[in-house]
């Protein structure tokens, strides 16, 4: 059932798109809790959205990267193994097209976290990183437990992560590249394996720039 | 529906005919080979190698106007069925990454995407034949 999460999500925001008013704004995706609070003697509801938990995790660096490193920052993150045969290559390939896209905003960084902690080292992360041309300050391999990634990329990013030894590769995991916005919101999620999602992806994130402008 | 189809069927085949008289048997044959060959490609090889083998950075190394495989010729059968790791020069550029092998592959299907490869993406070398592949495949290092 949870597979069918971003599917059902994408036919959502299709539809959404399809209602042609100019309306750019992205939805907020997870679970949400009504709050009631008393302000100034007066009962108000306000809605608390799901965000990103708490990590710790190490980059291609060997820096530790945590959670607070993106706070702040609009970012893309996907699930990937360096040595897989199938669809990340096609994946990585595509986050490659949106880093090139806003290289150098440093309100902007990407996030590749690896399933295979046991053979993507830090070492093996770097050399994949250089020879793909991903800048490291901007974007960030990580590496961390195994059950910790597998919690975060199935709770929080909702993408459907498992190893199965009778899969090319030895895992089973989807492609989406996951937009989250600056207070770690979770607001798209688009098929890395889709030229015109990707684009979609990119446009996206100028939508969240300008609407963190817009507030500012 | 059905009157429509049995009698269709000459036609298509005097309509067969002649398309296919037109063109050698050599031809026919190649365009055999690359139809098959481009199928193979793009559930095979082109998360890889990219839709228009460009390769990706220097992870994987281009196949788009690739002097390897005109330098290689009698050794891609052999790439594509063990896979292949170990520095390599593709166009001036070093790679250095490991390729799984393609053992699920037989031998035409091997010729069939070497055909697609080296007459697509600027290479024009020809019909690479199953026959061909065979030998290859024997002399295979591994
Ligand atoms: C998982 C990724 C991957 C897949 C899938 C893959 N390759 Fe490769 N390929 C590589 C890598 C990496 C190298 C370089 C190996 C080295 O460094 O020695 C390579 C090298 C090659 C080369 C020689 C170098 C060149 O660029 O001319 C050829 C030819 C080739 N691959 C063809 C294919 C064909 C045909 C298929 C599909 C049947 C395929 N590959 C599938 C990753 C892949």
């Amino acid at each position: 059932m949870k597979k069918l999460i971003w599917p059902v999500m994408a036919l959502f925001a299709l539809y959404a798109c399809s209602n042609k008013n100019k309306e750019t704004k992205l939805p907020i995706y997870g679970q949400r809790q009504p709050i009631t609070k008393i302000v100034d003697g007066k009962q108000v509801t306000d809605t608390v959205y799901a965000t990103i938990p708490p990590f710790s995790f190490v980059d291609q660096n060997r820096e530790t990267i945590t959670d607070k490193n993106l706070d702040g920052k609009i970012y893309v993150a996907d699930f990937f193994f360096t040595s897989c045969p199938s669809i990340c290559p096609t994946m990585q390939r595509n986050m490659l097209t949106v880093f090139k896209a806003y290289e150098g905003k440093n309100n902007f960084k990407l996030v590749s976290f690896t399933i295979d902690p046991r053979h993507d080292t830090i070492p093996v992360l770097k050399t994949y990183a250089e020879k793909l041309g991903a800048k490291a300050n901007q974007w960030y391999f990580l590496l961390g437990k195994k059950e910790e990634v597998y919690q975060l990329a199935e709770k929080n990013y909702l993408v459907s992560v498992s190893q199965d030894n009778r899969a090319p590769g030895g895992y089973v995991h989807q492609g989406w590249l996951v937009l989250v916005d600056k207070k770690g919101r979770v607001r798209g999620a688009y098929d890395g394996t889709d030229k015109k999602q990707v684009q979609q992806l990119i446009t996206d994130v100028q939508v969240l720039m300008d609407e963190a402008n817009a507030k500012a | 529906m059905k009157r429509f189809w049995v009698g269709s069927i000459p036609f298509t085949f005097v309509l067969s005919t002649l398309i296919f008289s037109c063109q050698s048997e050599a031809e026919i044959e190649y365009q055999r080979y690359f139809i098959q060959g481009r199928n193979i490609y793009q559930t095979q090889c082109k998360n890889c190698h990219s839709e228009n083998g460009e390769g990706l950075g220097e992870l994987y190394p281009p196949l788009k106007e690739a002097d390897y495989l005109r330098k290689n010729k009698t050794q891609l059968a052999c790439t594509i069925h063990n896979g292949q790791q170990g520095l390599i020069v593709v166009n001036g550029k070093f790679y250095n990454q490991k390729m799984p092998s393609q053992t699920q592959l037989s031998p035409i299907e091997i010729a069939e995407v070497i055909t697609y490869v080296t007459n697509s993406f600027g290479n024009k070398q020809g019909i690479y034949q199953v026959e061909k592949v065979n030998v290859d495949l024997g002399n295979c290092k591994e």
